[in-house]
């Protein structure tokens, strides 16, 4: 059973956002991050170094895994951050300020 | 004082809550503040509220307790004794000059870039803790998460990060984790922990302390067996595999001296390993006021004083204990800090039952660290290209070299020489596995803001202090 059927979930009108251009629902109150893992997306940022994929791995906060670009805002903590209708979210490369 | 004092409560958690209702019960105007949208912390995260869920999305126990803080809350909002600051991440609490109060410096917002500043009298700060993960080949790798990242996603966002998992590592949040993600849909392939059976007999006397905890185990292992999920004891997680994700782990048994035992090694194919080593307490609040610590925890009184006046600290930022100590710690600290806001000294009779509560909590707790220590040879067999430091990429060859040759005799000085805990997370992360590799002490981070701040922010502060 997925969580939200087991929870008897009743969430609001999913809303559209974009992932590296391609269109994604997610549904309102969760992260960024939770929308992306909602829509089988794990990764979505390429380190500094090595440009490796990371996505979520402490889920509050605390170890800036899963920084990635929304509206052209590098950065933003995928796990603390809430999707918005809208929403133009980029895998961010390096630093996400495109000067690396 | 003509006016109420007023108390800041750093953490709406177990602990920050049950300071906070403690407080204000007594007259004391309190300020709770919390990085969340709501409180609860982390062992009572709620799904969103947009969400709509009807029932949490994990077995939960303890739900009346939940409902009674909540209810509180609600109470002491109502009544103008509480206000409560969802959404602002604390920064930096000071101690001001002169007036013996402290100003609480917050950003506000998910994008962080607000500041706002919480003037009070007295402070708790119920920070709880974060989690300890020690290396492994692999475990950067996208499908790899801390375990109680893992249910924090679950509870808070109501998903899943694949749909067979791995959880892994030691330590008592490995249970709920294995149990919530079974029940929310996952198949859970196999829990692997790396403590044995035998470690927990021998120490089952002082386990036994707190019968109700014991019955909580044994409803987790009820619905482990219901759902199927193989435990594996005195087993480690040796390596993650995957191009891009995870796609599978080796696991082997581990020896008597905790190194995993030649032959043994068996691969697991999954999409999620949610993995953890225990917790460590959140303490650059505390550090940056100047309060003591001891080991990598808070340093608190039979009151739950800090040694800064003023300054009190609950729940796992003092020591990692669980929801019911974090509770009794709360309860205390709440207690002692609205007396002595008033100018008196606490009655340790009025609060007789949570020094009790505290006690066998804390005994608890001693004996699962003892139970739960992560396998002592973890580092030795640690490959040199392993990543150790996630922001900064370093490698254990990179850590192990700092310490030998070019002679690093503390954690600073592998900082400096290799840039391991230099990155976004301050160490957060890296610092364990710096120490297990040097044989350095594992040392509070002494990091100069909790939050990285925007300097905007720190540009429009006044020049006071
Ligand atoms: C990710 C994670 C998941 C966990 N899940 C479980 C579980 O499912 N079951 C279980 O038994 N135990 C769980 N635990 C253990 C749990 O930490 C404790 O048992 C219990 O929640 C501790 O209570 P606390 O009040 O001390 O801290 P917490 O519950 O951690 O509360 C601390 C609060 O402080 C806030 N905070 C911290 N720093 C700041 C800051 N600088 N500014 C503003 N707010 C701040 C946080 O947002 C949080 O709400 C988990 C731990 C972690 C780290
Ligand atoms: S997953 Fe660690 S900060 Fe977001």
């Amino acid at each position: 059973m997925n969580p939200l059927k087991r929870t008897r979930a009743r969430p609001g009108p999913a809303c559209t956002v974009t992932f590296d251009g391609r269109p994604l629902r997610a549904l309102p109150g969760r992260t960024v991050a939770a929308a992306l893992w909602a829509a089988g997306v794990t990764a979505w940022r390429g380190t500094r170094g090595t440009g490796k994929p990371r996505g979520v791995f402490c889920g509050i906060g605390v170890c800036f895994d899963c920084l990635v670009t929304v509206n052209d805002r590098p950065n933003q903590r995928a796990c603390l951050v809430p999707v918005r209708p809208g929403d133009v979210i980029r895998t961010q490369r390096g630093t996400g300020r495109d000067d690396d | 004082m003509t006016e109420r004092p007023r108390l800041a409560v750093v953490g709406a958690g177990p602990a920050g809550l049950a300071a906070a209702l403690a407080a204000a019960s007594r007259g004391v105007r309190v300020i709770l503040v919390d990085a969340a949208d709501q409180a609860g912390g982390q062992f009572y995260r709620q799904p969103a509220a947009a969400l709509g869920a009807r029932r949490p999305p994990a077995p939960h126990h303890r739900r009346r307790t939940w409902e009674r803080l909540r209810a509180g809350l609600g109470r002491h909002r109502a009544a103008g004794r509480l206000v409560h600051l969802t959404d602002h991440h604390v920064w930096c609490v000071a101690r001001e000059s002169g007036s013996g109060g402290f100003t609480v410096h917050a950003l506000r917002g998910p994008g962080q870039e607000e500041g706002v500043t919480v003037r009070a009298d007295a402070v708790v700060l119920a920070t709880g803790g974060y989690e300890r993960v020690l290396p492994f080949p692999g475990w950067t790798l996208p499908g790899v998460v801390t375990a109680g990242g893992a249910q924090a996603m679950l509870k808070g966002g109501l998903v899943l990060p694949g749909r067979v998992a791995v959880v892994a590592g030691t330590g008592p949040l490995l249970l709920p984790v294995a149990t919530g993600l079974a029940a929310a849909g996952a198949r859970v392939a196999a829990l692997v922990e790396s403590a044995g059976p035998a470690a927990a007999l021998r120490r089952a006397p002082a386990l036994t302390v707190r019968p109700g905890t014991l019955a909580e185990g044994a409803g987790y292992a009820a619905r482990l067996l219901r759902h199927r999920v193989r435990t594996l004891t005195r087993h480690t997680v040796v390596a993650a595999h995957g191009t891009g994700r995870l796609e599978a782990v080796t696991v082997a048994a581990l020896d008597r001296a905790g190194r995993p035992r030649p032959g043994t090694a068996r691969r697991l194919a999954c999409d999620t390993l949610a993995v953890g080593h225990g917790l460590l307490p959140h303490t650059d609040l505390a550090e940056a006021l100047g309060c003591a610590l001891s080991g990598t925890a808070v340093r608190v009184d039979g009151e739950q004083r800090t040694d800064v006046p003023g300054v009190w600290a609950a729940g796992e930022a003092t020591g990692v204990g669980g929801a019911a100590l974090a509770l009794a710690e709360g309860h205390i600290a709440g207690h002692s800090a609205a007396a002595r806001l008033y100018g008196a000294v606490p009655d340790p009779r009025r609060r007789a039952g949570a020094d009790r509560a505290r006690s066998r909590a804390r005994a608890f707790a001693a004996a699962l660290e003892a139970v739960y220590a992560p396998p002592a040879g973890w580092a030795d067999g640690l490959p040199d290209d392993t990543v150790v430091c996630r922001c900064e990429e370093v490698t254990a060859g990179r850590v192990r070299e700092a310490a030998g040759t070019l002679g690093a005799g503390d954690a600073r000085t592998v900082k400096l020489l290799t840039r391991a805990g230099m990155g976004w997370c301050q160490g957060r992360m890296c610092g364990p596995a710096v120490a297990g590799l040097t044989g350095c002490p594992l040392t509070a981070g002494r990091r100069p803001f909790a939050r990285p701040v925007p300097l905007g922010v720190l540009a429009g502060l006044p020049d006071a202090e």
